[in-house]
C-alpha cells in the first residue's frame, strides 16, 4: 500500500526521473545488463558530454536508483588509465507509488499462496500462456520482451533476460512464479509468430530471469 | 578451539511429497529419471553437506515414514544461501515447476521444514518428522521455511 510515508519515499526516488536526460541515463545503465557501466558509456549512449552524464548519474545515485562501485577498467592506455573508474549499476530496491493507495502486491501474494495450497499450478501456467498468445503477431522478439518488462541481452545461443518483472513474487514462490513466467514467455513467442525460430526454456541461474530464449536449430 | 571459516551450525532440510502414482508407473517416469540427475547435482552443489540415501539406487525413495505414497528428502547444507541456490537457481527449479505432474497438492499442514543443527550432526527421519510438525504451528527459530528464515544460533559459551 502506498501509505503517506511510503508515498514520500517513493516520490523522492521516482521524482529524480522526471528529467528526460536523467531518465535516459537510468535506462542506459539498465540496458547495459547486470554489470556496472562508466560515465563514458552512458555519455556515448545519450549523445551528451561526460560531465553532463556524470551529473545526472550522481543525481540518480543520490535518489537511490543507482549504486556506485570503483574498478580499474581494462584496455585503457595513457594518463589516468591506472586509476579506478567510478561505475554505476541499477539498485535492486523497488519503488512503487499509487494514488489513491492500492495494494496489488499483497493481493498477488495471497493469490499465489492460494494457488500453491490448492495445487492449481497448471491452471496458472495455462492462463499465463493464453495471456501471452494474445500479443499481436509480427512483433520483433527483443522489442516484445522489452515491452513486457524483460531486459533482453544477446548471447551466442539466444537471449538472456536480465530483469525479472515478477522478482519479489518469484523469490517467494519460485516454482509457481517461474513456471508462470516460462508459460507467458512461451505464449508471447507463439502470439508474435516467432515460435518457429525461438524457444523459451527454464535455465535458472543467480542474478537474472530463470527463463532464457534460445534460437531453434533449423535443420 | 581454533577459529575457522566453517560455521558451527549447518542447515537441515526436510521435504515431503505425496506421489500421484507409484514410482513404477509410466506417468512418474520422468521424475524417476530426474532423481539421479538432481541427486548428482545436489552432491556437487556448493555448500552441500549430506543427504539421506538408502538402498541400491542411492536415493531416499524407499524411506516412507509418513504414508506409503509419501516420499521424503532429508539433507544438510552449510547455509540457507547454498540450499536456496541449489533449489531455485539450478536445473532443480525446472523439476519443482513440474511438481504437480507427479505429486498431489499439499494435504498436510506443512511440506517443507528447515532447522539448524550442530555441524557434524546427522539428522534422523524421526527428528525431521518432529520438525515438520513443529513448523505446521508457524515458523520459529526451531523450525522454519524459506519464506521466513532465522539466523543460526549464536555460540553462547566463550572458549
Amino acid at each position: 500500500m502506498t501509505a503517506p510515508d511510503d508515498l514520500d519515499a517513493g516520490l523522492a526516488a521516482l521524482g529524480a526521473l522526471t528529467d528526460g536526460v536523467r531518465r535516459a541515463a537510468y535506462r542506459a545503465v539498465r540496458a547495459a545488463g547486470p554489470g556496472p557501466v562508466g560515465r563514458d558509456e552512458v555519455a556515448e549512449a545519450l549523445g551528451v558530454g561526460r560531465t553532463l552524464a556524470a551529473f545526472h548519474l550522481d543525481k540518480l545515485v543520490d535518489a537511490g536508483l543507482l549504486e556506485v562501485s570503483y574498478a580499474r577498467r581494462t584496455g585503457r592506455t595513457g594518463p589516468g588509465a591506472g586509476r579506478p573508474a567510478k561505475l554505476y549499476r541499477a539498485s535492486a530496491a523497488e519503488h512503487a507509488v499509487s494514488v489513491p493507495p492500492r495494494d496489488y502486491r499483497t493481493a498477488a501474494e495471497l493469490l499465489a499462496e492460494s494457488v500453491e495450497r490448492s495445487g492449481a499450478d497448471t491452471a496458472l501456467f495455462d492462463v499465463a500462456r493464453e495471456h501471452g498468445r494474445r500479443t499481436p503477431p509480427g512483433t520483433d522478439v527483443r522489442e516484445l520482451l522489452t515491452a513486457h518488462g524483460y531486459l533482453p541481452v544477446e548471447t551466442p545461443s539466444g537471449i538472456q533476460l536480465t530483469n525479472c518483472p515478477f522478482h519479489r513474487l518469484a523469490e517467494q514462490f519460485p516454482p509457481l512464479i517461474c513456471g508462470m513466467n516460462l508459460a507467458m514467455v512461451s505464449g508471447l513467442l507463439e502470439g508474435a509468430g516467432a515460435a518457429a525460430g525461438w524457444q523459451a526454456r527454464m535455465d535458472a541461474a543467480p542474478g537474472r530471469c530463470c527463463v532464457v530464449v534460445s534460437k531453434n536449430n533449423s535443420d | 578451539m581454533l577459529l575457522g571459516m566453517t560455521s558451527a551450525f549447518h542447515l537441515a532440510q526436510f521435504n515431503v511429497a505425496r506421489l500421484r502414482a507409484p514410482l513404477t508407473d509410466p506417468s512418474i517416469a520422468e521424475f524417476v529419471t530426474g532423481l539421479e540427475i538432481i541427486n548428482a547435482l545436489a552432491d556437487s552443489a556448493p555448500g552441500f553437506v549430506w543427504r539421506l540415501a538408502e538402498g541400491p539406487d542411492g536415493d531416499a525413495t524407499a524411506v516412507r515414514p509418513l504414508d506409503p505414497d509419501v516420499i521424503v528428502t532429508l539433507s544438510v547444507w552449510d547455509s540457507i544461501e547454498s540450499l536456496r541456490a541449489f533449489s531455485y537457481q539450478s536445473a532443480h527449479l525446472d523439476y519443482l515447476r513440474r511438481r504437480r505432474d507427479w505429486f498431489r497438492p499439499h494435504d498436510r499442514p506443512a511440506s517443507l521444514v528447515l532447522w539448524w543443527i550442530p555441524a557434524g550432526h546427522v539428522p534422523t527421519v524421526d527428528e525431521a518428522c518432529e520438525r515438520l510438525d513443529l513448523v505446521a504451528a508457524g515458523p520459529s527459530p526451531e523450525a522454519f521455511t524459506f519464506r521466513q528464515t532465522f539466523p543460526a544460533p549464536e555460540l553462547s559459551t566463550r572458549h
